[in-house]
């Protein structure tokens, strides 16, 4: 829950008579939205660290590139998708 | 992407293992103080390939391993009792209260909705007008301006029928208590990186010189662990002891300070209960009177009272480094991911845990 992913903003939607920026950030195959109110110059193309739907640090492409492999590697990206799949099946529940 | 595998080559690390063993000559213990680093640390095996003189001691980095029992058990009595639909993150769902867990509250019927994001529980409040909403908003920094965020977009869209229940837990005072413990014996610290991806590093430096300790700021892949650990080993040997950043591809010396207004539009610091070490001074963060109407803790005055931790379960000691998972007598027997006595066995962030799957010099 701690760590934070990296995607890329595909686009940006204004919210709240037009206070707010939302995004659309990919992860890999999963497109996610996401809050910019903690980045205000991050923009369309741009790679972003996100943690739990809040975009908190810009990274560059290859540095997203190489969290994004790791965290895969180590099993983390199970929260992106739909998250009532991944919880843990404890027997006789 | 010529660097793809810069932070996990191995022949970089053996190279920085070297440096290590070739800079050490002296035994000293550092502790990595968030739960991302610690699996990092057991999964990549990079505890057994250390020189010996180095002791790596966990942290207590896991939020959901340190919230309070009674908290989890107010969860669960919010989400069996009232009105509510409780939402939480994944991760908090098998972590045991007093008697139950939420995810055997959920089996049993409540209305418990696991989400990515605290936004997401802004948008089930605005869809579910006849239901109270809760966030069960549990995390470090790093988590705090998301979960304050949700008020805020629950304000602005004028929901009355949103609320968070907050469980934050914050770094620094924490590494205090943790260093006046008289049985820990901690000489330097990796600081949590995105932490202070959001903090930035000023609340370090008092730290670290009066307690006089070396605190690196952290990544958490193999690579930025070895650089951070031979960072502080430098500063042990040198009898150097300031704050200094590894992490300075992501953590900016101010921090995120747009995130930082966001926390304390919302958010007064208080005093907080840490499961298995007990209160800490001004180590959480609590809803301001401003925002009264969005606070769990206040809409639904419920008291629980904090129930003790399983008699065998010694998180407490895990937690402030003091033994480590396998000097559990029920490590691995009675206790196991599948059946939990303790925190830190439920998360894969916790020590237990981590050690439990990864570490082959351990018997399970
Ligand atoms: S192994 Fe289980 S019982 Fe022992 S300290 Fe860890 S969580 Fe508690």
């Amino acid at each position: 829950m701690c760590l934070a992913i990296p995607g890329k903003i595909k686009s940006i939607d204004l919210q709240y008579n037009n206070s707010v920026r939302m995004a659309k950030v990919v992860f890999g195959g999963i497109t996610k939205e996401v809050s910019l109110e903690m980045l205000p110059d991050a923009d369309i193309g741009d790679y972003v660290l996100v943690h739990v739907g809040v975009a908190i640090s810009k990274v560059d492409e290859e540095e997203a590139y190489k969290t994004f492999k790791y965290l895969e590697e180590i099993g983390e990206l199970g929260e992106l998708e739909d998250v009532e799949d991944y919880l843990p099946k404890k027997e006789g529940l | 992407m010529k660097h793809m595998n810069e932070y996990r080559d191995p022949e970089l690390a053996k190279l920085y293992l070297e440096k290590i063993a070739k800079t050490v000559t002296q035994p000293w213990s550092i502790m990595e103080v968030c739960g991302g680093q610690t699996h990092s640390l057991v999964k990549n095996g990079i505890i057994d390939m250390l020189p010996k003189d180095i002791t790596m001691i966990h942290g207590p980095g896991c939020p959901v391993c340190v919230t309070s029992l009674s908290l989890i058990d107010k969860a669960i009595h919010l989400a069996v009792n009232e009105n509510v639909i409780l939402c939480s993150f994944g991760d908090m769902l098998r972590v045991p209260g007093s008697k139950i867990s939420l995810l055997e509250a959920k089996a049993k019927g409540a209305a418990i909705r696991i989400l990515y994001s605290p936004l997401e529980a802004v948008k089930i409040a605005g869809d579910n007008p006849d239901r109270e909403v809760v966030f069960f908003a549990v995390g470090f920094e790093t988590t705090a301006p998301a979960n304050a965020l949700s008020v805020i977009h629950a304000h602005r869209k004028g929901l009355s029928n949103y609320s968070i229940l907050a469980s934050h837990v914050l770094v620094p005072p924490a590494m205090e208590a943790v260093i006046n413990d008289k049985e820990s014996k901690i000489d330097g610290f990796l600081a949590a990186g995105h932490v202070c991806t959001i903090m930035g590093n000023a609340e370090y430096y008092p730290l670290s010189s009066q307690y006089k300790v070396p605190i690196v700021v952290t990544g958490f892949e193999p690579i930025d662990i070895l650089q951070g650990i031979l960072m502080v080993v430098r500063q042990l040997e040198q009898k150097k002891y300031v704050v200094e950043n590894q992490y300075a591809r992501i953590v900016r010396e101010e921090g995120n300070t747009a995130a930082q207004k966001v926390i304390f539009e919302v958010f007064e610091i208080k005093d907080q209960t840490w499961r298995g070490i007990g209160t800490i001074p001004k180590s959480g963060y609590a809803v301001k009177e401003k925002y009264a109407s969005y606070d769990a803790n206040k809409k639904f005055s419920i008291t629980i009272d904090e129930a003790p931790e399983h008699p065998e379960c010694i998180s407490g000691e895990i937690m402030k480094g003091i033994k480590k998972p396998f000097e559990c007598p029920q490590f691995g027997k009675k206790c196991k991911p599948s059946f939990p006595l303790g925190a830190p066995m439920v998360s894969s962030e916790g020590a237990c845990a981590a050690y439990f799957h990864f570490s082959g010099s351990v018997e399970v």
